[in-house]
């Protein structure tokens, strides 16, 4: 006995194999930004001070923008992974959920590109 | 929108227990540090606008609420760290037993704690020269 329901049947898609995509991505990102986010935190920490002048000599360091950009990379990318599963657990009308997560992936996105645009630019000497 | 329940049933829940406020918690402590992503990458903007641009972000980023809001989010990075690891424990099937989970929630308040002092002192009250 199939246990395909007769809508399966005709559609005859089957599964679309993406079943541990968004989990496997979301333990991934974690581990990365493990050493990612305690790197930024004690940078943030130990920096002799938060003026311009230092964070510019800070920056332009080419370790610390590579990490820089890996850090708002892959934060942006577990971010949007972390509020979709809110967003799908908690809005329950389809218009709404729809429009909402259309949303939070653009605004991950252009966070996503702001934040490496402001890193290079920083690290390629051009913010005087 | 269906008339059916839909998960997460939260009625049927003990609030009460910390199993359930710990994993709670890291949800809400990951949507807290999305918005820090936010500030963070503002903060970036800020440097790479330059000096005045810098100054003038400045004055926003040291408002006495914005103060509130970091301290906010210490709390919520340390905490979603920690918590963070004992999921990534948990994925590899070990420490799932209720009396090890348990115990493990426990863990994960107390390191979390430890970890909020520990930058809050650095950040607050250790010498720090200003900008």
């Amino acid at each position: 006995m199939s246990l395909r329901t007769p809508l399966g049947t005709v559609l005859g898609a089957g599964a679309a194999r993406a079943g541990v995509r968004h989990w496997w991505q979301q333990r991934l990102t974690s581990i990365a930004l493990v050493p990612l986010t305690v790197w930024f935190a004690v940078s943030l920490l130990t920096l002799p001070s938060l003026g311009h002048a230092t964070l510019l000599a800070w920056m332009s360091q080419s370790s610390t923008a590579l990490l820089l950009v890996l850090l708002v990379l892959v934060g942006a990318w577990h971010s949007q992974l972390g509020v979709r599963v809110v967003v799908e657990d908690y809005v329950h009308a389809a218009g709404a959920r729809t429009l909402t997560l259309v949303l939070i992936g653009f605004a991950h996105v252009l966070l996503a590109t702001a934040g490496v645009f402001a890193v290079l630019k920083v690290a390629f000497g051009a913010a005087g | 929108m269906p008339t059916r329940p839909l998960s997460p049933h939260l009625s049927v829940y003990r609030m009460s227990r910390y199993t359930l406020v710990t994993s709670i918690a890291n949800r809400f402590s990951g949507v807290a540090l999305s918005v820090g992503l936010l500030l963070l990458v503002y903060w970036l903007m800020a440097v790479a606008g330059g000096p005045h641009s810098y100054a003038r972000a400045m004055r926003v980023l040291t408002a006495p609420l914005a103060q509130l809001i970091y301290a906010a989010l210490i709390v919520a990075f340390c905490y979603h760290l920690v918590a963070g690891l004992r999921h990534l424990v948990w994925d590899t099937g070990h420490a799932l037993e209720r009396a090890q989970s348990q115990k493990s929630a426990w863990l994960v308040i107390a390191a979390s704690l430890v970890l909020v002092l520990l930058m809050v002192y650095r950040a607050w009250f250790a010498i720090r020269h200003a900008p």
